[in-house]
Parts: C-alpha cells; structure tokens; sequence
C-alpha cells in the first residue's frame, strides 16, 4: 500500500464516471406492488426482452413461488414481506440539489473521513456537477481500450439484446434458478446487473469497476452479474463502493456467475457497505446474496470481499474446482457492529484432480452484533490430491458481540489434504495502552489493530481499493469503545 | 520536571504505593531498584496513565502541571515515554507502521502536518542506524516473535524516534545480552541532553554502568526506603535487600 498515496486516490476518484447526464429516459412510474406472473412479464417486457428470457424468468418465478425462505442462517430477522414490494422501479432521479450544504452532514462527514473529492461528493449526493466534459471523454477512452480487445462490459440489460447467445448459454448455468429462495426471486425479477466477456487468451488491461459502466441505473435491488473469462485469459473485477450506499430498498437479493474457462483467471473483489442502520439496530438493508464461479481446467476464481455494510448479511462467495489443477480462493473481512447480523463465508466444491482451495477468513465484531462463518469444503469422490487450507480469525470487541465459525468438512477421497486453523481474540486494554502511551488515542489504536488484524485480506485487494478499505473499516467501528 | 507527591495507588481495592516522594528535574538520570513486586512497574504505569490503576491519594505533576485529568496519549503528547517490561504484540502492524502512527497523532495533537514520507523514512533509518536495528526487521510485526532482546531494542528505537522528554525505562537492560546493553544504552545517552531526563528501573548494576545515575533509590513495599548516589547501587549489589527492610 505504499505506492498508491491518497492524492493518486482522489486524483482517480475525481476523473471517474459522471454517471448521471447520460440518463435520457428516467422512469418515474412504479409497479403496484406484489408479484406474480404478470409482473414478472411486465418486467421483462419493459426491458424489451426476447421471448426465451421471459419463458427463463417465469420458469424461475413457478420454483420461487414453491419455495420456503431458509432459515438455517445464524441471523435474525422479520421477514421481508414479499407482496408488499414493488418489483420494478426504474431508477428514479433523487431531487437535484443546488450544493453541498443541502446534503445530510453526517454523511458528508463519512465522505470526508474517506477522503472522496468535493466532485466525487456531489456526484454521490446528486449535486449538479460541473465537471461532465471530462468525465465522458475518460470514460470514452476507457470504451475503446475495451473494444480494440474485444471485451464486452456492459449492462446485462444491454448484453441481452446485443450478445443473445452468450447471455442464453451461460446464464443460470452457475447459479441455477433452482438454487435458493433468494437466487429464484432474483432470476424471476432482476432489474439490471453487469455482463463482462473476456475473449480467449486477452488480458483486460484494466480493473473493471462499475464505476465505469454508462447507463447504469442506481445498484438495482435484485442485480445480476454474468463474468465469463474464455481460455487463458485474465479478468480483475471491482465491485462496489466504500461511499456509504443509503438505499430506501430494504431487500437486496443479487446473483453473480463466474466461468473461468481452461486456463483463465478471475478476480473479483467486493466492497459493500450497504446501509447497516442506525446506533439502535433500525433500518438497515438486508442483503441475501449468492455468488459463485465455476473454474475449467487449470483455472482460478479469487473472491475478495471487504464487508463493512447491511443489517443482516447472508453471503457466501462459492468455487466450483470443476477441471484439474483449477485453484479457488477467499479472502473475507467482515465488519460488524451495533446490532449487525451477517453469516457468511464460501463453499469450496473440489470435483477435478489436484485442486486447491485456500480460505481466509476475518471476522471483526464490535457492538452487540452477531458475526458468523460459515464454511464448506466439499472434496469429491474424484478429486484425487485435493487440497484446501482453511484459516478462521475472529476478533471480538467488548463483551456483548459474538463471532462464530460453523465449518463443513465433507471428504469422499482419501488422498485429500484438509487443514483449518481458527482464532479468537480480542482487543486486550494492554494493547490499548501500549498504544495509548505511545499518543495514539484509542479509536486510532483500534483502526490500527483491526487493520492489522485483516492485513492479508486487504493486501488481496487492489491498491486503490485496498486504501478506501483501510479507511471504511476505520470508519466503521467508530464509537465501538465506551 | 517531574514531581511525584505523596503518591498512593491502588488496583482492585489493593493498595499497590503507598506514598511515594520523587522529584526529577531536566538533565538527571534516576534510578529506581527493588525487589519484585515492590511496585516499580506500577509507578512507571501510574506516571503513564493507566486508567486501571486509582490514585487514591497524591499527585503527579510535569512540569508543574497535575497529570490527573490527561488520558495516556495526552501525557505521551507531553512527553512522557514508557519503555515496557513487557512490550505487547500488534500482529500485522508492521514496526514501521506503528511508529509512523505514533509520531503522526503526536504531531496532530501539537497541530502540526503529517511527516512527510520522504523524512519519516529518513528518520527511521537514522535511527534504526543508532541502535543498530537491521532495516528487514522494521517490516516485521510489532513485536510479534521477537526475542526479549529484540523487544527491548525496539522499544528504544521508539523511543529514539519519539524524543521524550521523561523517558521511563523499566527494566529494559532485562534479555539483552552484553553488547546489545551496550547499543541501547549507548542509545539512550546520545538522546540525553539538559532538557530531558530519563528514569531507570533496574535489577542490576550493570545497566547503570553506561547510563550513569546521579540518583539511586530502593522502592519497597510500595514505599521509597532509601536514595542516594550512583554507589548506592553497588553496595545493593554487594548486600541485597534485606538490610533496608
Ligand atoms: N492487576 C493487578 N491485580 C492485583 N495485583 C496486582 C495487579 N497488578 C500488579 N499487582 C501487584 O502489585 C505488586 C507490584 O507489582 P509491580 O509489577 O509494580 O512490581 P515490580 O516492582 O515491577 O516487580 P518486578 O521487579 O517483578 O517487575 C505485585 O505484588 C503485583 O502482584
Ligand atoms: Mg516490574
């Protein structure tokens, strides 16, 4: 991290997508709210769909509409209630303001504290910039790279009306419409999401952010994401943003699908800090996630994830080690605190031979909050010389939270290595002090040792991602000491 | 520049000092020796702030000013160093790291900006140079898996970067072999000067025959029993405790 300085950061941040200003057709209507066949059709028709994606939507709603919410998950939570919302809402443009004064102050103070330029600011809290000349060119430039190597990046909304035969053929392959509750609901209703294709042997030149993706219309409530990497090639995928995400939605149930064909690597890193609700545990997003790549031979799928947001989480980045030799990785940091809920971890499945999983995972717990991982590895009957490492750190802060770790361990061959290592620890007064006595005052301290804590996940991560994390973790245990 | 008055402090109801008189003006070397458990490290951890401990008598005061009502880091603001006896491990924080956020927030407590990169680096060199601390070690955890002499070099170099004013050092010459002693001290006498003054909690005479004292005195039982000069030390390295109990 010491390459990136903060000035290269807000340098960056400044000359991001604008990303308002390209919206011709803002939608203010809504849906009456409640689901069934009709909407769902409604929505697909309003998206100007082919028939096969309304047939693969309605399919999905017939299995949701059999199915329970699960509740094996260590949260609690009142259920959402399914026919109270409305399942299509275009994006609808939050009233401009005139200047930043108009803006809450405590979320300009966060943004501050990250370190977001005035620009990127008011980009955040819809502030009329001036800035737009620059940041088309920038994000034209960016367009054209991508094309000379023949990578598609683009809205899925896009990709299903001008790359059909991709989206059909892959999409749902991964996370079947069967899956769960949420990835059923999900495929039945979804708004939007991102497609990225990398074609055979190219390696993308650049992190995709969504930052950079025009036409995005908000983070939608039920986001789709598609990334196929064809043979040998090389994709890093940005999801997210450490800007704080206030979003009236309080469901959020998105589906992302990796393929990494034979010899083809994917990285995809996530920062989510959805609105985790107040001090007293109101409000707040749940967010009901399912991710999970497959790789082909000799290929490789890392998920690094930095999960600072939402009231109730439910998330577990998957690998399918499908070919030989294919490696899946997960780093996690988990943050919570007040009254956050989140259980997550990954799914490691090993089918091929010589495949191998490592798992990071941290868990910080600050407040009265419940923080719990929850791990398989699965090795198949097949996998001969699977291996997998599993390591499992929690850190507790005061005395009223919980960490937990809930690791399956299935193994059908015997030639399989398994190792798993967990630690629980806490912020000792003693470290405190040292601290303390050396001038750094205890929220500072804090940040230090939860930074260092979750070191070998944020050195994962991108550079400038890795530095706006550094800083959001900080953030987000402020006042977790009395 | 440090007056200890009549001070008492107790930890979960048990009276730990029992009135201690002490005054260090700039420019002295003191020495405190005694047996274990009379109390020395719980005065160099009161002089420091530590919240666990009450005072329930007496004050501390820093250049006439009454430390009660400053937290830890206000006090280190002020100038107070303490070199642990037991150094704390920070997994994942490399030396370098924690150094830099200790000398930055003390600049921010004074107002001052951030050092910049290019001049901490160039201190920290410097002074990794005067203790003789290898650069590869700066990158490593904060104090995790070094040895007992590594930790208490470290906490020198700390101490080197931060220029204390009232550096306690509390047993810091314990796990250095002969010529790591030497280094430290060494260490410790080129940042001494007339403007600052240094506290040094011992069990044996051989720390104090490179930092040379001009004051010795013998804590026991929570009290101060005896002071003298430098030769003080050596007749309780000749005869013990008992005598003075
Ligand atoms: N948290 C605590 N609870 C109860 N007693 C304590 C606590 N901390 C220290 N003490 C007691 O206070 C007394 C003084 O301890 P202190 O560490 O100050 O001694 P010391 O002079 O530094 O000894 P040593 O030479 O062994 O380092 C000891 O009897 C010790 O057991
Ligand atoms: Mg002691």
């Amino acid at each position: 991290m010491n390459k990136f300085t903060e000035d290269d950061l807000k340098k960056e941040l400044e000359t991001k997508e604008y990303e308002y200003g390209f919206y011709t057709d803002i939608e203010a209507d809504k849906f009456p709210i409640g689901l069934n066949e009709d909407v769902v059709i409604a929505i697909s028709r309003k998206k100007n769909e082919p028939e096969w994606m309304t047939e693969w939507r309605l399919e999905a709603f017939k299995v949701w509409k059999e199915m329970k919410e699960p509740e094996w998950a260590n949260v609690r939570y009142e259920k959402p209630k399914f026919q109270e919302i409305s399942y299509y809402s275009a994006p609808i443009q939050k009233p401009k303001l005139d200047s930043l004064d108009q803006v809450d102050p405590e979320l300009l103070k966060t943004f501050e504290k990250l370190g977001i330029s005035i620009d990127e600011q008011k980009r955040l809290s819809n502030v009329a910039v001036d800035i737009v000349i620059d940041s088309v060119s920038v994000a034209t430039t960016f367009k054209k790279t991508l094309n000379e190597k023949g990578i598609i990046f683009c809205p899925i909304s896009e990709a299903i009306q001008e790359h059909p035969e991709l989206v059909r053929k892959h999409l749902g392959t991964i996370v079947p419409t069967t899956d769960n509750f949420y990835a059923a609901l999900n495929s039945a209703v979804f708004s939007d999401g991102s497609f990225c294709y990398i074609p055979k042997g190219v390696t993308c030149p650049m992190e995709l952010s969504t930052y950079f993706r025009i036409n995005e219309g908000g983070t939608g409530q039920f986001e789709r994401t598609l990334v196929i990497a064809d043979e040998g090639s090389f994709v890093s995928y940005l999801e997210g943003c450490t800007a704080p995400a206030r979003d009236e939605n309080q469901l959020h149930a998105a589906v992302v699908e990796l393929i990494a064909l034979d010899n083809a690597e994917i990285k995809y890193s996530t920062v989510q800090n959805w609105f985790p609700g107040d001090k007293e545990g109101k409000g707040g997003v749940f967010n009901f996630v399912t991710k999970r790549g497959l790789c082909e031979k000799n290929a490789k799928i890392s998920w690094t994830q930095v999960e600072t947001g939402s009231a109730v989480t439910w998330k577990y980045p998957s690998c399918v080690l499908k070919g030989d030799n294919s490696v899946g990785e997960f780093y996690s940091i988990a943050v919570t605190n007040n009254f956050q809920q989140a259980d997550t971890g990954t799914k490691m499945i090993h089918l091929g031979k010589n495949t191998k999983s490592t798992i990071i995972s941290k868990g910080v717990s600050a407040g009265k909050s419940q923080n719990s991982y929850r791990g398989l590895v699965q090795i198949g009957p097949r996998a001969h010389n699977a291996r997998n490492f599993s390591q499992c750190d929690s850190l507790l802060m005061g005395d009223q939270c919980g960490a937990h770790t809930f690791p399956y361990i299935e193994v059908k061959n015997k030639s399989a290595q398994i190792e798993h290592e967990a630690t629980t620890s806490k912020i000792g007064e003693d470290q405190l002090f040292y601290c303390n006595q050396r001038g750094i005052d205890t929220e500072k301290a804090i940040a230090l040792i939860v930074n260092g804590f979750s070191k070998e996940v944020l050195n994962k991560l991108p550079m400038e991602f890795a530095v706006e994390a550094q800083k959001l973790l900080e953030i987000s245990l402020e006042g977790s000491v009395g | 520049m440090l007056q200890v008055k009549n001070l008492h402090a107790s930890i979960n109801d048990k009276e730990i000092l029992k009135g201690i008189n002490l005054e260090i003006k700039a420019g002295e070397v003191h020495a405190i020796m005694g047996p274990n458990g009379s109390g020395k490290s719980t005065l160099s951890a009161v002089i420091a702030g530590k919240e666990e401990y009450e005072v329930t008598e007496g004050s501390v005061l820093l250049n006439n000013e009454d430390l009660e009502d400053f937290a830890p880091e206000e006090r280190a603001h002020k100038g107070i160093f303490l070199s642990f006896q037991y150094p704390i491990e920070i997994p994942g924080v490399t030396v370098t790291n924690f150094i830099k956020t200790a000398i930055n927030s003390t600049r921010k407590a004074k107002g001052l900006e951030d050092l910049p990169a290019k001049e901490m680096l160039k201190l920290i060199r410097e002074k990794a140079d005067l203790l003789e601390i290898d650069r590869k070690f700066l990158s490593r955890s904060l104090n995790e898996g070094f040895s007992g002499g590594e930790k208490k070099r470290n906490e020198i170099f700390q101490m080197a970067m931060l220029e204390p004013k009232l550096a306690i050092l509390d047993e810091t010459d314990s796990g250095l072999d002969i010529d790591a002693l030497k280094v430290v001290a060494n260490g410790v006498n080129k940042l001494k000067s007339k403007d600052n003054a240094v506290l040094v909690i011992t069990h044996y005479q051989r720390l104090l025959d490179y930092i040379v004292p001009d004051f010795v005195h013998v804590l026991h039982n929570g009290k101060i029993v005896k002071s003298g000069g430098k030769e003080l030390a050596l007749e309780l390295e000749e005869k013990g405790y008992d005598w003075l109990k």
